[in-house]
């Protein structure tokens, strides 16, 4: 069954607290991956490959670069989980 | 139509690495050295790549030098005489020649001379893939002992501004000495590469491109994430599959030796292969930087040199990168 919008978002926060140490509570929608967060590139690739695993989706290497903020990342799984 | 049968090679049934030799650049170049360019700093540097310095070739020491050097040290370790290496196999993407090769010209230089020598352009996956040439020709009967080259001037194909690979990059050569053993001493290798991702790591240009003007000076670059994820998720199957088909499990492992390609791709291959802290990972990427083909060797060659670890273990090497090429195999240390 699909993931609502919020449980999205739970799972990513759980999975940039374990890559990066950031507080669950501090990854928000509006945040920026580089520019609120701190997030280098290799950082966010092992995210994302997490994020793949977490919740059984694809997120190609050319879509990477257009998920500037957790919120984008948020939508781009909600949506691929069909 | 009849006709007498003929001759084949008599194999042998196992070959083993007798040896290795290593060679670095001459000049030790820090992160403050480099981050200029690149408006980076010593810290950035270390934090995203555990590089503190990388070994670079002054103008007067040729690759061949370093090759010459690191055969030779390789040779006389293993007790041969070079008038026996039956093949010399130099895994290279810096040789300034397109031909002759450099294969042919290190084999004269070291007295091997008339053997049959050629180039592998493999990159990073390089010594490994000569590494798995070298098994097949020893235990084909086609060679007794064989040199296996990884050697690289990539200083002379850096562009100091290049922020997406340049400031890693070191020169050095490593060298290894394949010959027949009582016991298996090489597995089978997992090797392979996907041309899908042609240019992911490459050159800025061709060479028609730099003749033509229509491009500068050709130098090294790569898609950044591609590979991070490529190296670390798809490599730690290829090494999983190098354990299957050697028939061991990781806790057999000595040592881990990967591409030294960056320190964060290296810890992230070990922790998806769930390695036993017993298992020693080859770090040599700190102090050498990454060397492309010559980097699994030198990092093998600086484990046993320092004593971590011991002649007659096992361990992992695996190489990868520009292709996408890559090649693993489980070897007993020298």
């Amino acid at each position: 069954m699909a993931l609502s919008q919020s449980e999205v978002l739970a799972g990513l926060a759980e999975i940039v607290n374990e890559e990066t140490g950031i507080a669950a509570e501090a990854v928000q929608l509006e945040k920026s991956f580089t520019d609120d967060l701190d997030i280098d590139s290799i950082s966010m690739m092992t995210i994302v490959v997490n994020a793949e695993d977490k919740f059984s989706v694809k997120i190609p290497d050319e879509e990477v670069k257009n998920l500037l903020t957790v919120g984008d990342a948020v939508n781009f799984i909600t949506n691929a989980q069909g | 139509m009849s006709h007498p049968k003929l001759n084949q090679y008599t194999p042998v049934k196992y070959s083993k690495i007798y040896s290795l030799g290593a060679a670095r650049g001459d000049l030790v170049v820090t992160n403050d050295d480099v981050a200029g360019a690149i408006d980076s700093s010593d810290e950035w540097i270390r934090q995203r790549t555990g590089i503190i310095t990388r070994r670079r070739a002054s103008k007067d020491l040729s690759l061949m030098d370093m090759a010459v050097m690191a055969s030779n040290e390789a040779i006389q370790k293993a007790g041969i005489d070079p008038s026996e290496i039956g093949a010399v196999l130099f895994s290279t993407i810096t040789h300034p020649h397109q031909t002759p090769s450099a294969a042919a010209l290190l084999a004269d230089k070291i007295g091997a001379n008339p053997a049959p020598a050629f180039d592998i352009s493999a990159a990073c996956a390089g010594y490994c893939y000569g590494i798995a040439q070298a098994d097949a020709l020893v235990r084909s009967g086609m060679a007794k002992y064989v040199l296996v080259i990884g050697g690289e001037k990539l200083s002379d194909f850096i562009d100091p501004t290049d922020r997406t690979i340049s400031f890693l990059l070191g020169d050095g050569a490593g060298a290894a000495i394949v010959g027949p053993a009582d016991e298996p001493g090489i597995a089978p290798t997992v090797w392979g590469s996907d041309g899908s991702h042609w240019d992911a790591v490459g050159m800025t240009a061709s060479l028609l491109e730099l003749r033509d003007g229509t491009a500068q000076w050709p130098t090294l670059t790569q898609e950044g994430q591609t590979v991070f994820r490529w190296a670390v998720w798809e490599m730690a199957k290829v090494a999983k599959q190098a354990l299957e088909v050697a028939g061991i499990k990781a806790e057999d492992l000595s040592a881990l030796v990967t591409h030294q390609a960056n320190m964060r791709i290296i810890d992230e291959l070990a922790k998806q292969l769930k390695l036993d802290e017993s298992v020693v990972i080859a770090r040599d990427i700190v102090y050498t930087g990454n060397t492309s083909a010559a980097s699994v060797p030198l990092a093998m060659h600086a484990l046993l040199e320092s004593g971590e670890v011991k002649s007659g273990g096992l361990a992992l090497q695996i190489g990868f990168g520009a292709g996408l090429a890559f090649g693993a195999q489980v070897v007993v240390l020298p």
